[in-house]
């Protein structure tokens, strides 16, 4: 604790002005079917990963679609890619690609800086 | 399309009654400390500058309200302490109240919209008076905020204005933030001028003194203080926290100053500018300055003419430098920290635009 004793905590109210929502476009362009998820829970709830981590993909996809990108990239590399959360998908989202081109999102950005 | 005369009409609903003169007049516990200079300048205005009869007793004392906010003071108490108030106010021929503090007004309203609704709590706290003082008392017949009188005032200042609101170098008027109290007009409206939806007391002065004021997203935000938050050291981050999401807020609209008619709400803008940067590193204002926050008697002071070091503004967190340079004010900076007679006073630490 610093020297006050308390600190400034950040609000917990979703800024849609000021969060940066490039992820979420990106995807929409390469993987259209990322559009189409309802946040039913049907990925997280057969996923293994999610099993014995904290591992979520439908939080991911509400991550990403409000621009919460901070929070996001240590979750990406808890992916195994096995694939079966397109298995139950029930709108058809190709879960798979939307993490491989969101891990790949963020090595582009990494080489950019 | 709204008519004209029907806006006229429904605004008026909107106004408060303000006596124009012969004052009983109360201090705020807090101002006296931190923006000593304001309560000091509103007597001078209301008797040198306009003319007018301003009672003080120095028989007054707090009105608990800080006690009462932390659930200290029983509701009694406090009934009994305003009564001994308005038994001074009596005693001293005065009808109407002027109140200095924003706690405080908020306190006299809900104090006597529950003796209105509740005519058996007046009875008893006039027979708690009576016990314990021997006083007797009457309901005032006006209670105005020390800053509705000022507004009431507002176009008789601007007459007689040395100075107008305006940036001396671009020429362009202040952009100024209004800010005011939640005790002020939040929990009765009509005690406010403009109600608690459109609030005019301290943007009218602004207008009226030609300034700019800035509409921002959290321009009804709390200032943070809010006493449950502030009086636990561990809980005071709920405090700050409330005011960086204010200042964050009106940031972008590159402010030059804050104007507020709340004591509690003048303080924590100030004094948290400090803590925010250092804490965090973070300043408000345009190139790593902060925000200097005024009291709407400062301004209206230094709109007159006023010697800045004479209105107390040295004494804020936030040094008003930047503002005054705008402003196109003569400033000395070598009699800044001292006495009347010419004596050098001690020089405050850790202010922020030096």
């Amino acid at each position: 604790m610093n020297k006050f004793g308390y600190s400034v905590a950040q609000p917990r109210v979703i800024d849609y002005e000021s969060n940066d929502r490039s992820l979420s476009e990106y995807l929409n362009a390469l993987e259209p079917s990322f559009r189409r998820c309802i946040e039913c829970g049907g990925c997280s709830a057969t996923c293994t990963a999610a099993a014995y981590t904290s591992f979520s993909l439908r939080e991911l996809h509400v991550l990403i679609r409000r621009g919460e990108s901070r929070k996001i990239q240590s979750a990406l590399k808890k992916c195994m890619l096995c694939g079966k959360c397109t298995l139950v998908c029930p709108r058809g989202v190709n879960t798979r690609n939307v993490i491989t081109l969101a891990r790949n999102f963020k090595v582009s950005l990494n080489n950019a800086v | 399309m709204m008519k004209n005369e029907g806006k006229k009409r429904i605004w008026s609903d909107y106004q408060k009654e303000i006596a124009d003169d012969h004052f009983f007049y109360v201090r705020s516990c807090i101002r006296q400390s931190f923006f000593p200079g304001s309560e000091q300048f509103f007597l001078n205005l209301m008797r040198k500058v306009l003319g007018k009869d301003v009672y003080e007793d120095p028989a007054h004392t707090t009105c608990t309200g800080i006690g009462y906010h932390s659930d200290i003071v029983p509701a009694a108490t406090i009934m009994t302490v305003v009564a001994r108030h308005f038994a001074l106010m009596k005693e001293a021929g005065y009808k109407n109240l002027a109140v200095s503090c924003v706690t405080s007004f908020g306190l006299y309203t809900e104090i006597l919209e529950t003796w209105k609704h509740f005519p058996a709590e007046l009875e008893k706290t006039r027979e708690y008076l009576f016990k314990a003082t021997g006083r007797e008392f009457d309901i005032p017949e006006n209670v105005a905020h020390t800053s509705d009188i000022v507004y009431s005032f507002r176009d008789q200042i601007a007459a007689k204005a040395k100075i107008k609101l305006v940036n001396s170098i671009t020429g362009e008027p202040l952009k100024i933030v209004e800010h005011i109290g939640c005790h002020y007009s939040k929990m009765f409206p009509k005690s406010g001028i403009g109600g608690a939806e459109f609030p005019h007391v301290l943007s009218g002065m602004i207008d009226a003194w030609g300034g700019e004021v800035i509409d921002y997203p959290e321009r009804r935000h709390c200032c943070g203080f809010g006493f449950r938050q502030y009086l636990v050291q561990a809980n005071r981050g709920y405090s700050l926290s409330n005011t960086v999401k204010k200042f964050n807020s009106m940031k972008p609209y590159k402010p030059d100053m804050i104007l507020a008619n709340c004591p509690g709400c003048t303080m924590f803008m100030d004094k948290w500018q400090y803590t925010a940067k250092e804490l965090e590193g973070i300043t408000f204002g345009e190139k790593g300055e902060s925000i200097p926050v005024l009291t709407y008697e400062e301004l209206a002071g230094l709109v007159l003419g006023m010697n800045p070091w004479d209105l107390g503004l040295q004494y804020h967190m936030v040094q008003s430098e930047p503002l005054l340079r705008k402003l196109g004010v003569e400033i000395n900076a070598s009699d800044k920290y001292k006495t009347k007679d010419g004596k050098q006073m001690p020089v405050p630490q850790n202010l922020i635009n030096v």
